[in-house]
């Protein structure tokens, strides 16, 4: 069987967050033309609370350089990138260099921040020019890199890609659990399981009372005690809040910290929205004007902001502002 | 195909974006980066839609349309999502509407009204003015919402962004800063990039961050306390077609006569045309272009009315001065004429006059006042207003164009052909050139003075023109994005072209950086319809037929070596001037 029919048949969606079926990813960069075609994989790992691919890389490079070579086969792409966060750089830089060898592989240092991690700021700054998003369509798959059809995998896409195609994939996936937590880390475990499952079977589970962010330390959604029996989405995280300790407002003041830092600027729903967030969240008390205010832009951010890094924050405050702070 | 948008069905080209559709058929979607000079930014979320079958609204200005799509632009949740992201932009804003280039009819306030947004919704992100100048180009980074309008266009202006090219760039001297909250524009610091002050900046934005240095205040109070002065002022061919509009008068109706009275009621002391020199300028070019042609002089030959041209030639490529012609832009050899042959005349002295032009251009500030331009010592422009600024000094004198009878320029320099007219359009140059070097060399006038092959405000256009076996290769460009195809292909090709007509605003001077607010292709075209019908009215239109023209020759006597002195000018390399804080 072909690797993209493993694919399909194992199910394995993209662990970037987004969650697209991985297979249709690489079939459409297989099936788009483009004398020139490239795979990026992308380890730009932003979101605070998310340490997954990082760990991955520390303890087994070979099988995520694997899963680039196999990916760029699979699609017929005559190089590929390893897209790392600044830290990552520096720390594995000379390692990944020796495990690539002599493939057509190239280690890319991400120069922004989060945003780099949305699939066209990503091509953006690695064709040397401003990290911001790009107006879709087209897609990374028509036109991604200079134009080219383009695959962008996370890393752990990549990985699971070429566990698959070794007969060792196990439909597990990683799971980075902080917080109000005895046993903080990463987890490796079955991609079905529930929230509270993972926190069960990780000894996290608290006997207080708690609330979770999931799938993101910045971006990923509140859900309370009684909302775990999902399984997760988005990025790989859980981060456990003790209820009583945690002060909602503290907690929003501390995202809109990284929307501030990592946000590119580019549209007015994030780029004045976040900032006017950060003005009402910096005050001691709100006022029922402040979180009416706060509504409405978060409203805003879920609506009409240009790319996938406003609607996170929609997300993360929304939860905040509805479960957390009544009006 | 056929889409629908409010319930209404609509036949649509594919290909084209939901804001393209709406505004063809008269379907308003508010927008703010979105100019149709320039590429889909995007960036300011006014222009969102919903969308049946999409769960998000979406920006109509990046969404083309597909077969069967079902559009809503107004609903309740749209308007209010569009009154928060106007809030949001009126808190980066600073209001400053009685000064505003805009005059209070602003997008921005348009949209408020309509949204009845809260404008003090959040505290003024920068509540004091922040201006940066180079040169007579002023932004004020306090007003400024960061659609990048500004960046888009000088891309194309100064920077590497070429007319065929789709592609948005962002490599010109605006250039954007900062990240987050605190990105901006700004002048690069780049030693190699600098402004050419064409203002295309200016009538590109949406909110009024920019404009241009105003003289309008020392006028008037010259106006009103004259301290011995003789006040003489010119007005460019352009402003006739495009004056009219500050004053509620149609697009592209001339109003010359209006014009002409409304200065006379300002006060000024003699009121000239510059279409007079502008048929000056057409002779010497033409005769410029003939000996060169027959000397084996540098060929091409390009124009060197537009100063932003000038200017752009001098800082980024001094390497094409040799191919400029020497004769001045109308304005200059006017504003010389003014201080030199018209003093003497009448006996003033040239240091007791105050030459003031009417131009359609922010360069004009610049050109007026270098080195090279100054006769005996005196600039030929003391002060030089644009159309916009002419507009304010009758309207802050009540004086309304709409109610003025007709007048007349004054003699000598008041007369003017139908080839002067057309300089103000993208064309009009090389077909007052044309018809002239017909003369030139075969004594005889063109039995159709219309070229109309060199018309139309598309950006470039070439042809060929043979007179008595000689061909002549020509090339018009306007935009200078535009302008670097034809140099891209004199760089592969050096004889490519004999005649380069080059404006470096879209459309030739109707559409200037100084011009009345708004501009697009809609509106450059009736200004430009207005001065081909101005020129199609005039008895005489041929340059070298202007009695006015005739009269200077006279005066001068013919005497090459004054009218080199007083008619031509000199280039030079230029480096990048100052950014001021």
């Amino acid at each position: 069987m072909e690797i993209i029919e493993k694919l399909k048949a194992a199910g394995l969606r993209g662990r970037g967050g987004a969650g697209f079926p991985a297979w249709q990813k690489w079939q459409m960069v297989k099936d788009a033309r483009g004398e020139k075609k490239y795979v990026v994989c992308n380890v730009s790992e932003g979101e605070p609370a998310v340490a997954k691919d990082g760990y991955i890389l520390e303890r087994e490079p070979e099988i995520v350089v694997e899963g680039i070579a196999l990916a760029m086969e699979a699609v017929g792409a005559g190089k590929g990138y390893l897209y790392l966060r600044k830290d990552y750089f520096d720390k594995y830089k000379d390692k990944l260099a020796g495990i690539v060898g002599g493939k057509e592989i190239e280690i890319a240092r991400e120069p922004g921040g989060y945003l780099g991690g949305e699939e066209t700021a990503l091509l953006d700054s690695l064709e040397g020019k401003r990290c911001e998003p790009r107006i879709k369509p087209p897609f990374p798959p028509q036109a991604g890199l200079f134009g080219c059809p383009t695959l962008i995998n996370n890393l752990e896409t990549l990985y699971f890609a070429a566990k698959i195609d070794k007969g060792e994939y196990k439909n597990t996936r990683f799971y980075t659990i902080s917080g109000d937590v005895p046993s903080a880390g990463v987890f490796e475990r079955g991609e079905n399981l529930t929230i509270k499952e993972v926190l069960e079977k990780t000894g996290n589970l608290p006997e207080f009372d708690f609330f979770v962010q999931a799938g993101g330390g910045a971006s990923g959604t509140i859900l309370m005690q009684d909302e775990l029996d999902i399984p997760l989405s988005g990025a790989g995280s859980i981060v456990v809040y003790d209820k009583q300790k945690t002060d909602p407002r503290e907690l929003g003041l501390q995202w809109i910290n990284f929307f501030i830092r990592e946000n590119c600027g580019k549209c007015v729903p994030c780029r004045e929205g976040v900032y006017r967030l950060r003005e009402i969240f910096s005050q001691e008390h709100l006022e029922p004007v402040d979180i009416a205010r706060a509504r409405d832009i978060v409203k805003l951010l879920a609506a009409a902001s240009f790319c996938p890094f406003g609607k996170g924050a929609a997300n993360s405050f929304g939860g905040l502002l509805e479960k957390l702070i009544k009006p | 195909m056929k889409i629908t948008i409010d319930g209404r069905e609509i036949d649509a080209k594919e290909g084209q974006t939901i804001l393209e559709i709406a505004k063809e058929n008269g379907i308003e979607i508010p927008a703010l980066c979105y100019h149709p000079d320039l590429c889909v930014k995007a960036n300011c979320r006014m222009c969102v839609v919903e969308i049946e079958g999409i769960a998000a609204p979406q920006a109509a200005c990046a969404t083309k349309i597909k077969e069967g799509m079902k559009v809503v632009t107004q609903s309740e949740n749209l308007s209010a999502l569009r009154k928060t992201n106007l809030e949001l932009l009126l808190g980066q804003h600073r209001r400053d509407c009685a000064k505003c280039v805009w005059q209070g009819k602003c997008a921005l306030l348009k949209y408020a009204l309509e949204l009845k947004a809260d404008l003090n919704a959040y505290p003024l992100r920068n509540p004091e003015p922040e201006i940066v100048k180079f040169g007579p180009i002023i932004l004020d980074k306090s007003k400024c919402i960061n659609c990048r309008n500004c960046v888009d266009m000088c891309s194309r202006q100064t920077g590497s962004k070429r007319g065929d090219e789709a592609e948005c760039k962002s490599d010109g001297f605006l250039e954007i800063d900062g990240r987050g909250y605190e990105n901006g524009v700004k002048p690069s610091d780049d030693g190699k990039k600098d402004c050419i002050y064409c203002g295309q900046c200016i009538v590109h934005c949406p909110v009024g961050a920019l404009d241009v240095e105003s003289a309008v205040d020392e006028v008037d109070a010259l106006l009103k306390d004259k301290k011995g002065k003789t006040l003489v002022v010119q007005f460019a061919p352009s402003i006739r077609a495009s004056i009219g509009e500050m004053f509620g008068i149609p697009y592209g109706e001339v109003v010359t006569g209006q014009l002409a009275a409304a200065l006379k009621k300002l006060g000024f002391d003699k009121v000239f045309d510059t279409n007079m020199s502008a048929d000056l300028t057409t002779v010497e070019e033409a005769k410029e272009l003939v000996q060169r042609i027959k000397e084996s002089k540098p060929l091409p030959m390009f124009t060197s009315c537009c100063p932003a041209w000038i200017r752009y030639v001098e800082f980024y490529r001094p390497d094409l001065i040799p191919h400029i012609t020497t004769v001045k832009s109308p304005q200059n050899m006017l504003g010389s004429l003014i201080k030199t042959r018209w003093a003497e005349n009448n006996a003033v002295k040239p240091e007791d006059i105050v030459s003031v032009s009417i131009m359609p251009c922010t360069a004009k500030k610049y050109d007026a006042f270098k080195p090279e331009e100054k006769i005996n010592g005196l600039a030929p422009a003391d002060f030089v207003l644009t159309t916009r600024e002419l507009g304010r000094l009758l309207q802050k004198n009540n004086i309304n164009l709409k109610d003025m009878p007709e007048g007349t320029a004054d003699d000598p320099f008041g007369v003017y052909t139908g080839a002067g007219t057309i300089f103000g359009a993208t064309g009009g140059v090389s077909e007052a050139a044309a018809r002239t070097a017909h003369w030139l060399i075969t004594g005889k006038n063109l039995e159709q003075a219309d070229l109309k092959n060199l018309r139309g405000i598309a950006g470039l256009k070439k042809a060929e023109i043979e007179i008595a076996g000689i061909k002549l290769k020509v090339a018009i460009a306007n935009g200078m994005e535009n302008v670097k195809i034809i140099l891209d292909d004199l760089a592969k090709d050096p004889k490519a072209y004999d005649y380069v007509e080059i404006m470096a605003c879209p459309g030739g001077c109707i559409g200037g950086g100084g011009q009345p607010l708004p501009v697009d292709d809609e509106i450059r075209q009736k200004r430009a319809q207005g001065l081909y019908s101005d020129d199609a009215a005039k008895q005489i239109r041929f340059a070298h037929e202007s009695p006015a023209v005739i009269a200077v020759y006279d005066d001068l006597r013919n005497d090459e070596h004054k009218i080199h002195e007083i008619l031509h000018t000199r280039y030079a390399q230029k480096g990048k001037s100052e950014i001021k804080k």
